[in-house]
C-alpha cells in the first residue's frame, strides 16, 4: 500500500514504492540517491561540486562524469551516487545549490523531474536550435534528447519530441514558458498532462 | 412520471422510445415545427417512425407542449452557444411552472448556470443534466455522491470524435484529413466536424464539470480551448518512440478550464481508444476513480436522461 505514503514530506520514512532512483535501506538508516549535476567545465569544479555532500553528513558512493557528453549549454552532466539518512538528503541538496551547482535530477521524486513534449509547426524554419536554447536557459531545464519528424522535408511542418530534466515541482512553470516560446514562434506544443494519477 | 419532451432528434426520440421501460409515460414530443400532444400518453412508435420518414413528429404546435399536464420537461433541442437559446426559454419556462427539467442540451448549462440555478431556486421543480457529460457515463452523479466540495478535478477524454481521429491516426499512420474523411464516411464525425475537432464540444463539457465544482463561474469564454486540427501523424509517431499518445484531453478544476491535445502514457487509463470517453475524478479523501463508457448515441444519451428522470421522483 505505497499509494497511502506517498504523500510523506518529512522524508524520515521513505516508502521503498515511491522512490525510483533510491533503493537499498540499509541497516544504519541511510538510504543511497543519485543526483544529477551540471558542471562548467573548469578545474577543481567536481571537487568543489562534491563538498557539500560530505559537509551535510552524505557519503559518496561513485561519480558518473560524462565529458564527453556535453549539454546544450555547454555544461558536463555528472551523475553522482551517495548515501546518507534521509533526514539529511534535503539539506545535501540545498548545499549543492547554494554552492552554485545547477542540480538537474535528485534521486527523490521531490527533486527531480523529466517532462516530454512535443512540439509541431515550422520547426527548421523557425530556427530550432533557438528555440532549444531559449527552452533552456528560461526554464532552466536541460534538453536531455530531442527526435526529430519531418515526414514531408524541413520546410514543410514538422514534429519535434523534446524530453528535458527540471527542477522538480516547476513543471507548471516550465509548460507555462514553453507555452509562450510556442506561440511567439508560431508551435503547436502539445504537453504532457500533469497532474492526477496519469499512469 | 409524465414526460414532455423537446427535440426529436437522436436523444429525443431514444428517451421517448426507452420511457416505458423505466416506467415512464410521455405525454408530449416535439420537432422544430411540430409536436404532439397527449395527456394520457402519445402513441411513441407512431410519433418515432413518422419522424424517421423524415416527416414531422405530429400536428399539434411545438407551444402545446407547455400546456399539458407533465411532471419533466426533456430538454433535448440543439445545443447553441451564448445565449443557449431556444433551450434557455424552455427551462425557464418549465421551472416557471414548478416542473422538473432534464437536460441533454449542454447550452444552458455552460453558458447560463448561475441564471439557471436561480430561476431553480425560485421553483418547486428542480435541473438535472447527467446526460450533457459524458452519455452513458455517470460523472454528475459520481461527483454528486462524492460532494462536489469533495473534488478537487476532472480531467478526461469527453469527445468521442476527436479521440476516434487521433486513435486512428496513432494506428494507421495516416494524416488528419485522411482520417476525418473516413470517420465522416463511417457516421462517427459529423458532416461539419468543427466543434468536436476544434475542442468546443468537450470544452462545453468541462465548463459544465467546473460550473458543478464551483457551483457556477464558468461559460466558454472562460476555457482555454485547442483542438486537434494541427497535430500531424508524425507528432503521434514521435509520443509512441516514447510510449506516449496524443489525446484530447479537457481538464476542470475550480481555477478554470482547459481543453487541447495532451500526451498521455500509451498504456495509461486516459488513453482510451476509438470513441470512448473517460473521466478521471480526483478526490480529496480518495485518490482518483475512473469511469470510461460511450460517451455519445441516441440510447446512451437517453440512458442518462432517463436515470435523471428517476433521481427526481
Ligand atoms: N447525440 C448525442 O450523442 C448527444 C449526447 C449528449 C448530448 N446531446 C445533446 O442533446 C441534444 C439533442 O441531440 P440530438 O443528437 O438528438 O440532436 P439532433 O439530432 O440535432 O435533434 C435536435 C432536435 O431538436 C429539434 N428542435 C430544434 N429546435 C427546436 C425547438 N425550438 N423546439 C422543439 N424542438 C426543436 C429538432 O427539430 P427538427 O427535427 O424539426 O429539426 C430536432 O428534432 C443536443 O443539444 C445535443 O448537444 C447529444
Amino acid at each position: 500500500m505505497g499509494d497511502e505514503y506517498a504523500d510523506d514530506r518529512t522524508g524520515t520514512a521513505p516508502d521503498s514504492e515511491v522512490n525510483t532512483e533510491s533503493d537499498a535501506e540499509t541497516d544504519g538508516g541511510v538510504r543511497a540517491y543519485t543526483v544529477r549535476l551540471e558542471l562548467v567545465d573548469e578545474p577543481g569544479e567536481l571537487l568543489r561540486a562534491l563538498a557539500p555532500i560530505a559537509d551535510n553528513g552524505g557519503n559518496l558512493l561513485s561519480i558518473h562524469h560524462e565529458r564527453g557528453n556535453i549539454t546544450p549549454r555547454g555544461h558536463i552532466p555528472v551523475e553522482v551516487d551517495f548515501e546518507s539518512p534521509p533526514e539529511r538528503f534535503d539539506d545535501i541538496v540545498d548545499g549543492l545549490r547554494e554552492a552554485g551547482v545547477n542540480v538537474i535530477q535528485a534521486g527523490e521524486e521531490h527533486y527531480g523531474e523529466e517532462i516530454s513534449v512535443v512540439l509541431v509547426g515550422h520547426l527548421v524554419e523557425n530556427d530550432l536550435s533557438d528555440t532549444l536554447s531559449r527552452i533552456e536557459s528560461e526554464i532552466d531545464a536541460a534538453v536531455l534528447d530531442l527526435s526529430l519528424a519531418a515526414p514531408q522535408g524541413t520546410e514543410s511542418v514538422s514534429s519535434a519530441r523534446l524530453r528535458l530534466a527540471i527542477d522538480s515541482g516547476r513543471s507548471s512553470q516550465a509548460l507555462e514558458a514553453i507555452r509562450s516560446i510556442g506561440s511567439e514562434k508560431e508551435l503547436t506544443v502539445v504537453e504532457p498532462l500533469v497532474g492526477g494519477e496519469t499512469a | 412520471m409524465k414526460l414532455a419532451i423537446l427535440g426529436a432528434g437522436d436523444v429525443g426520440r431514444s428517451v421517448a422510445t426507452l420511457s416505458g421501460d423505466y416506467g415512464h409515460e410521455v405525454v408530449a414530443l416535439a420537432d422544430s415545427s411540430s409536436a404532439t400532444v397527449d395527456p394520457d400518453g402519445i402513441a411513441v412508435d407512431d410519433a418515432v417512425s413518422r419522424k424517421e420518414r423524415g416527416e414531422v413528429v405530429g400536428t399539434a404546435a411545438p407551444e402545446d407542449v407547455f400546456e399539458t399536464e407533465y411532471d419533466v420537461l426533456v430538454e433535448a433541442t440543439p445545443t447553441t452557444l451564448d445565449d443557449a437559446e431556444p433551450g434557455f426559454s424552455h427551462v425557464t419556462r418549465a421551472l416557471e411552472a414548478d416542473r422538473h427539467v432534464v437536460l441533454a442540451n449542454k447550452g444552458p448549462v455552460a453558458e447560463r448556470y448561475e441564471e439557471l440555478r436561480s430561476l431553480e431556486a425560485e421553483s418547486a421543480g428542480s435541473i438535472r443534466f447527467e446526460a450533457t457529460v459524458g452519455g452513458a457515463i455517470p460523472v454528475l452523479s459520481t461527483i454528486e455522491d462524492c460532494t462536489p466540495q469533495a473534488v478537487t478535478a476532472v480531467r478526461g477524454v469527453l469527445n468521442g470524435t476527436a479521440n476516434f481521429i487521433l486513435t486512428r491516426m496513432a494506428a494507421e499512420g495516416l494524416d488528419y484529413e485522411h482520417v476525418l474523411a473516413e470517420a465522416q464516411d463511417l457516421g462517427v464525425a459529423e458532416a461539419d466536424p468543427t466543434f468536436d475537432v476544434d475542442g468546443t464540444d468537450a470544452a462545453l463539457k468541462f465548463v459544465i464539470l467546473a460550473n458543478v465544482l464551483n457551483d457556477g463561474g464558468f461559460s466558454l469564454s472562460d476555457a482555454t480551448v485547442e483542438g486537434i486540427q494541427d497535430i500531424p501523424g508524425s507528432a503521434l509517431d514521435l509520443a509512441a518512440e516514447d510510449g506516449r499518445t496524443i489525446r484530447l484531453i479537457g481538464e476542470a478544476t475550480r481555477d478554470g478550464v482547459r481543453v487541447g491535445p495532451r500526451l498521455v502514457p500509451e498504456n495509461g487509463a486516459l488513453a482510451v481508444t476509438g470513441t470512448r470517453n473517460i473521466v478521471q475524478i480526483e478526490t480529496r479523501h480518495a485518490g482518483s476513480l475512473h469511469s470510461s463508457g460511450r460517451g455519445a448515441g441516441g440510447p446512451e444519451t437517453a440512458t442518462a436522461v432517463l436515470s435523471d428522470v428517476g433521481r427526481l421522483e
